[in-house]
């Protein structure tokens, strides 16, 4: 499969839901700034502010690797962190995520 | 009132951006000056990932954020900057002389030939849980920080948090606190592990209370908290009473003041021109990542360059009567001596 094909689902804070598209090996939070979508990703994705916060659709779950250490202990500094909380700069695309489904959290503005 | 303080190029923002103007403005013999809202220098380098590595520095295939900060004030260690450090900067305005005065939220007044704003993401603020109505509560029941703890005397404390402010100021404010609470996401800490087992055995002693929640509403009237509401898997929504909270969950960037120094923005950026870096306004430069212009790159080594191209022209206003010299560092013997090298 070609690069090309890949894409995602981001739902922003106010609901909207969009298809934008991603390249494989990229993290999931600069597919969604590089789609001009509003993240703030202030710390560029070195995993250091938990402003890339996203919930993944539970069904996507199982088809992501686990949080790391790190990735756990910074979403003590994000908000309203559920199951499904991740950091968006810690998950890499690859054509297995191929229609993947993020919603951005609060504190992401 | 304090005495002013008077410097030739007055840098707003103490990073990577700003350590480096010191040193292009040095070699131009321009004394510096640099305020910071953190109490160190580094900026996001120092604050937000000292120990991640930085690969794209040019020469050094691999850097540490506090690593290359310490390089850079090793670097600029000969021009001697000052630095005034835990102050943001909220005026700036027009000296009689041409020159700009500025004051910080701690009333320190800077006077200066030239400011240069290397504020990268802005000041970094606490984060705000993002609760409904919060700000109602904000400076009466609700902190960021403690500046006095004397203020939380016989308080009914509620802490949000599990890093090391959360657990430093549950145990420090334990013991003038009425009640204390603390509330964090899960029931693992990433404070220091002796600050957890104290907590702990407070707890244990029933000395103070744990929860594994996250606080999703704040009840009360006139800016008086009463109760707030937390949301646990366990037990689901339920309201415990305080009157204090304090919330900890880190540092993000906000532009803060900089927005009304009445300077043209750009989406929270300030447009530069790519010849001088220099703002609408005249005398005032912006360097890094809180510039604009066409093709800009948010890259330390923009910054880097970006540095050196805004010194010629402080060059100019600072010295409008001397003939601006290009040398290098490698062979002119003044600049050597400028370094402290010859």
């Amino acid at each position: 499969m070609s690069d090309d094909d890949l894409y995602i689902y981001v739902t922003d804070r106010e609901g909207h839901k969009q298809k934008v598209d991603a390249l494989s090996g990229w993290r999931i939070m600069e597919i969604i700034r590089d789609n001009e979508l509003p993240i703030k990703a202030e710390c560029g994705g070195c995993c250091s502010c938990a402003t890339c916060h996203v919930y993944v659709a539970p069904q996507w779950l199982d088809k992501i690797p686990p949080p790391g250490e790190e990735e756990v202990e910074m979403l003590d500094e994000a908000f309203e962190v559920e199951d499904n909380s991740r950091l968006s700069c810690q998950i890499l695309m690859h054509s297995d995520l191929k229609g993947l489904e993020v919603t951005l959290a609060p504190g992401t503005e | 009132m304090t005495e002013t303080i008077k410097t030739d190029a007055i840098i707003i923002g103490a990073g990577p951006v700003g350590l480096f103007a010191v040193f292009e403005l040095g070699l131009l013999d321009i004394k510096c000056h640099l305020v910071d809202i953190l109490d160190k220098p580094g900026g996001q380098c120092a604050e937000l990932y000292p120990e991640k590595p930085i690969y794209d520095i040019p020469a050094l295939p691999v850097v540490t954020g506090q690593e290359l900060t310490d390089q850079l004030l090793e670097q600029i260690k000969p021009f001697n900057p000052a630095f005034t450090f835990n102050e943001m900067v909220e005026s700036v305005e027009k000296t009689e002389d041409g020159g700009w005065r500025i004051k910080t939220d701690a009333e320190t007044v800077i006077e200066g030939k030239v400011i240069v704003i290397a504020a990268g993401g802005g000041s970094f603020t606490p984060k705000k849980p993002p609760i409904k109505g919060i700000e109602e509560f904000e400076g009466t029941s609700v902190f960021y920080a403690v500046r006095k703890m004397d203020q939380f005397r016989d308080k009914n404390i509620l802490v949000a948090g599990g890093g090391d402010s959360a657990l430093d100021w549950t145990l420090n404010l334990h013991p003038l606190a009425k009640s204390m609470q603390l509330v964090h996401r899960r029931d693992e800490f990433r404070a220091a592990p002796d600050s957890v087992n104290k907590m702990r055995s407070l707890v244990a002693n029933d000395e103070m209370q744990l929860h594994t929640a996250q606080p999703i509403a704040l009840h009360g009237i006139n800016g008086q908290l009463q109760a707030v509401t937390l949301k646990s898997k366990e037990r689901g929504e339920y309201d415990v009473e305080c009157d204090t909270l304090l919330a900890f969950f880190g540092l993000t960037m906000k532009l803060g003041p900089v927005a009304n120094f009445g300077l043209n923005l750009h989406e929270n950026l300030i447009p530069v021109d790519t010849e001088k870096f220099e703002t609408s306004t005249p005398g005032i430069f912006a360097i890094g990542d809180i510039n604009y212009y066409p093709g800009k790159l948010k890259l330390i080594l923009s910054g880097f360059h970006e540095s050196a191209l805004m010194a010629q022209q402080a060059f100019r206003y600072i010295y409008p009567d001397k003939k601006l010299r290009f040398q290098y560092t490698t062979s002119s013997s003044s600049l050597q001596e400028k370094l402290g090298v010859n």
